[in-house]
């Protein structure tokens, strides 16, 4: 299984974590990943507000790169990123005169694209390419007794995600009962985490954080798994403003679902990043069988 | 090829229609009349407002009388509308009907091109091609084939109930096949019924035995119809009747063999998994026919092959019962047949953000009605998960229905039966809160909108506004363990949070789930919508594109008790009007083999979809059986030598229509 890979900016910043652990969990599940060589920014959600025209056109410079790597899916991990990919390609096939100008944008950059390459969230790609079988039988340190909140975060299984249910998703669930931990029963699953808004309206983006933390700690989860860097990051490192904000005590750990099944796989935590969490994450590495 | 029909003396009389400005207002009609008048044997050619009028149809008699027209084209509709009303026109002025030719100006023509000039140019084609067919066109006769005269019913809800005792009541004998153990359908599981409040079980349980017990009537239930094969007036219909396990000529339906039996916890779905009922078991006290059915999947005894006690067997004192039983197939001939297989609750999982499977206390309008009814599992009584009875409720409207993620249409019902429900739990829990939470109110029916301003009367708090979401995740100390329905109030502009004990999804209708394979089994379409495709959707709401064969009730589209009753009896007039008949005319555009030239091959007796190819030993040739064929043609395709060829569709006639679109 051969994907070619777009880590997003984050993976550099934020997410380090996030772009090491999946490097680690593919490699231990055979699934190749080729780097787009430089890649860019993939338009994100804010900059589509502002110039729609030139945020299609960097978008779409990614898509044609992986083109030229010939005919792979394009995997990402990032929700956003994946959404704003997918929607180039979803707009550029419904839209033949916004096609044409960003054909002609990247053709002045020297670059083409015809809006086929797949785009694919890494969830899917383990879920249904690899499978639940297949990584349950890679499965050397099962995470029994971790109860674990699945947090899909808003754009994972829509607008353009197709592998799930777009309002109560599923798929991550089941990765964790494949891992033998136990997912609870997470009703805000596909909530949004405030997004952007945290530094722009932090006061809402706070209220939507605390809704997924009080839910987690109500269902008395061991640690929040999430599939996007941006909810790593507000769930995770916003809890003290949180607990400010509303004179709580969360101190939940919250971590890449690459990581935690990095950890069922046999990998280390150092190899899985884990040493960069906020939060500590003591209670889960305890779980891990010696 | 040349076969331009000219050395045939055919005098041609053309008639173009405007179709108000249906056709008129695209294609330039003066124009192509004037064409048609110079093309080659036209002798006339005239144009009228409505052609298909009284005074539109006279121009084509009179033609036919005084000029001596010997062939007419009428360039309007599509054939399917108005060719049998021409063609009877051309009869009745003397002139064989199958000599007037359609060319459908309109839905394919007019009303798809948007350019005038291209429409027009394409008219003259369409017209064009029929002028040069028509020199090849032959005089054809109906064939008279004999009728039989008994109808099947297919589906024993309230539709199939009425259509199959109109019919008995005129002295028809109908067979009534019906999937489930008993007839009575949806209706049979309602609580009252909108917005006159009788009792469902009152008003339809008479009709239930009464069908029981006619002499004219034959009921198979536990039932359902595999092949339908023939033609209309003498179709032959394969039914398998599932064994039961129980010899129903025995059985008294006392139903002592379900309250001996073991396996007493299957969930019934009669009462919609609310209550349940034992593996031998009957739906529901007033079932017709009143006779008992062995689960095969739960009973031990069929599932694993033992059961110790077998204490139905002992409780049985007609030993009515029959491990053995086998299912049954058996050919009825019948001259016409209703379908009216219902509809099927949209299902309410797909709708996820509402929770249901998932939230206690969140249920479906069926399961209202069975929990809200004096004979349903708790008595009649409006209670939650607990025991407890709900001091808050919210009606959900449009679950599934006039959504793009599900279904687009309006399944009809929903704002009526749910303004009903609202009414029941005011009746049963005068203090309890109700919240309607409804996108537009759709009251239409006579005294519908009179029970929706009685209700806002009651103190049901109304929000206009789809439902975003039900959730368990309490904000607020007051949310703490009630179902928060989260909306937009449209009218106050607000989002809204409402914490309820109780949440009813107003489910849509479905079609059954199986509607596309039941359609092709009966030889006709499904919608868009999924639903039966009637004929016509005003003029034939009931007949559908197989001839004899009927539709009505919810089966052809979401629609209310008035209606489908109303349906009902439209379609048991027209099996009547079919089987009173002691004959009936079929198209003779069939096909015909000539002995002389078949050389015996048996290609086409294969692959006639109909079986109406047999071979004759004697003369070692393919024979068509007239009365069977259908003419779809596919001998005609199939044969390697050309002999099979189809009257009203010849190859000389296809490659003249062919040169004339060419020749403009």
């Amino acid at each position: 299984m051969k994907y070619s890979y777009y880590p997003g900016c984050s993976a550099e910043a934020t997410a380090v974590a996030y772009d090491v652990s999946t490097r680690a969990v593919c490699d231990r599940l055979g699934v190749e990943l080729v780097e787009l060589p430089d890649w860019n920014c993939c338009g994100s959600t804010s900059y589509f507000s502002v110039r729609e025209l030139r945020s299609f056109g960097i978008s779409a410079r990614n898509l044609a790169i992986a083109q030229e790597l010939g005919d792979m899916d394009l995997v990402t991990t990032c929700n956003s990123c994946y959404t704003v990919l997918a929607k180039t390609n979803r707009y550029m096939a419904d839209n033949a005169e916004l096609k044409a100008d960003i054909v002609e944008a990247l053709n002045r950059a020297g670059r083409h694209y015809d809006g086929n390459v797949n785009v694919r969230h890494l969830v899917d790609v383990l879920v249904n390419d690899v499978g639940y079988d297949a990584v349950k039988a890679k499965v050397t340190k099962p995470l029994a007794g971790l109860k674990v909140a699945p947090y899909y975060g808003c754009q994972l299984s829509r607008p353009i995600g197709t592998f799930d249910d777009p309002e109560f998703p599923m798929t991550l669930d089941r990765l964790v009962e494949t891992v033998g931990a136990t997912p609870v029963d997470y009703p805000c699953k596909s909530k949004c985490c405030g997004g952007m808004m945290m530094l722009t309206k932090e006061e809402a983006a706070l209220r939507l954080c605390f809704e997924l933390l009080k839910t987690a700690s109500d269902r008395e989860a061991d640690v929040i798994i999430t599939a996007c860097p941006l909810c790593e990051m507000n769930v995770e490192a916003y809890q003290p403003m949180v607990n400010k904000q509303y004179g709580t005590h969360f101190r939940i750990p919250v971590m890449y679902f690459t990581q935690l099944l990095g950890l069922a796989l046999g990998i280390s935590a150092k190899d899985l990043a884990l040493d960069k969490q906020v939060v500590p994450v003591d209670k889960v590495l305890s779980a891990v069988p010696a | 090829m040349s076969q331009n029909g000219s050395h045939r003396k055919e005098k041609i009389g053309v008639y173009v229609c405007h179709c108000g400005s249906n056709i008129a207002g695209k294609v330039d009609v003066p124009a192509v009349v004037e064409w048609a008048a110079s093309q080659p044997g036209v002798v006339v050619a005239r144009e009228y407002k409505y052609m298909c009028s009284d005074p539109g149809q006279d121009l084509i008699k009179n033609d036919i009388k005084e000029l001596g027209i010997t062939r007419a084209v009428v360039a309007a509709c599509s054939p399917t509308m108005h060719e049998p009303t021409f063609r009877k026109a051309a009869a009745d002025a003397g002139l064989n009907p199958f000599l007037l030719q359609m060319a459908n100006i309109r839905e394919h023509c007019s009303w798809v091109t948007e350019d005038p000039v291209a429409a027009t140019d394409k008219a003259k084609r369409i017209l064009g091609a029929q002028i040069h067919r028509l020199p090849f066109n032959e005089p054809l006769d109906s064939i008279a084939v004999d009728v039989n005269p008994d109808v099947l019913v297919v589906g024993g809800g309230i539709a199939g109930i009425e259509a199959a005792l109109k019919l008995a009541e005129a002295g028809k004998h109908v067979y009534m096949v019906e999937r489930n153990p008993s007839i009575g359908g949806h209706m049979a599981m309602f609580d009252k019924t909108f917005p006159t409040l009788d009792c469902a079980a009152c008003i339809l349980t008479p009709k239930m035995s009464a069908l029981g017990k006619h002499p004219n009537i034959t009921l198979m239930a536990y039932s359902e119809v595999t092949k339908v094969d023939g033609y209309v007036g003498n179709f032959t219909v394969r039914v398998k009747k599932k064994a039961r396990y129980v010899n129903t000529d025995s059985c008294t339906g006392c139903g002592a063999c379900q309250e001996a039996c073991v396996v007493r916890k299957v969930k019934s779905e009669f009462d919609q998994g609310l209550g349940y009922r034992s593996a031998i078991y009957i739906p529901f006290p007033q079932a017709v026919p009143l006779r008992a059915t062995i689960d095969p999947e739960k009973c031990l005894m069929l599932s694993r092959g033992k059961c110790k006690q077998q204490s139905c067997v002992e409780a049985c004192g007609p030993q009515a019962i029959d491990f053995g039983q086998k299912d049954e197939e058996i050919e009825l001939p019948v001259g016409a047949i209703i379908v009216a297989t219902g509809f099927e609750l949209f299902d309410c999982k797909n709708e996820s953000t509402y929770g249901y499977g998932r939230l206690d206390n969140v249920i479906t309008s069926l399961e209202f009605e069975r929990l809200s009814n004096a004979s349903g599992p708790t008595g009649g009584r409006i209670v939650m998960k607990n025991g407890e009875a709900p001091k808050s409720v919210a009606i959900l409207h449009c679950v599934g229905s006039r959504s793009e993620n599900h279904q687009e249409f309006c399944s009809r019902v929903c704002c009526m039966y749910s303004l009903k429900f609202a009414h029941l739990i005011k009746e049963h829990l005068p203090e309890t809160e109700i919240y309607e939470l409804y996108i537009d109110m759709r009251a239409n029916g006579k005294g519908y909108e009179e029970f929706y301003k009685r209700l806002m009367n009651e103190g049901v708090n109304f929000i206009r506004g789809r439902a975003a979401e039900v959730t368990e995740l309490a904000i607020t100390h007051e949310e703490e363990g009630k179902l928060i329905v989260k909306a937009e109030d449209t009218l106050l502009g607000v989002v809204r949070r409402l914490p309820v004990d109780m949440v009813i999804l107003s489910a849509g209708l479905s079609p059954q789930h199986d509607a596309k394979e039941v359609s092709q089994i009966f030889g006709f379409g499904c919608s868009a919508s999924g639903f039966y495709l009637e004929r016509h959707p005003k003029l034939e709401p009931v007949s559908t594109v197989t001839d004899g064969i009927f539709i009505c009730g919810a089966c052809q589209f979401p629609k209310d008790i008035p209606d489908t009753v109303a349906q009902a009896g439209a379609a048991a007039a027209g099996a009547l009007t079919l089987v009173n008949n002691a004959t009936v005319k079929v198209e003779p555009t069939i096909s015909y083999i000539d002995p002389e030239k078949c050389s015996g091959c048996h290609i086409c007796v294969g692959l006639c979809p109909h079986a109406a190819i047999r071979f004759n030993e004697e003369k070692g040739v393919a024979e068509v059986i007239e009365a069977a064929c259908k003419g779809c043609g596919v001998c005609v395709a199939a044969c390697g030598s050309g002999v099979p060829q189809q009257r009203g569709y010849l190859d000389a006639q296809i490659f003249a229509e062919i040169e004339g679109a060419l020749a403009v």
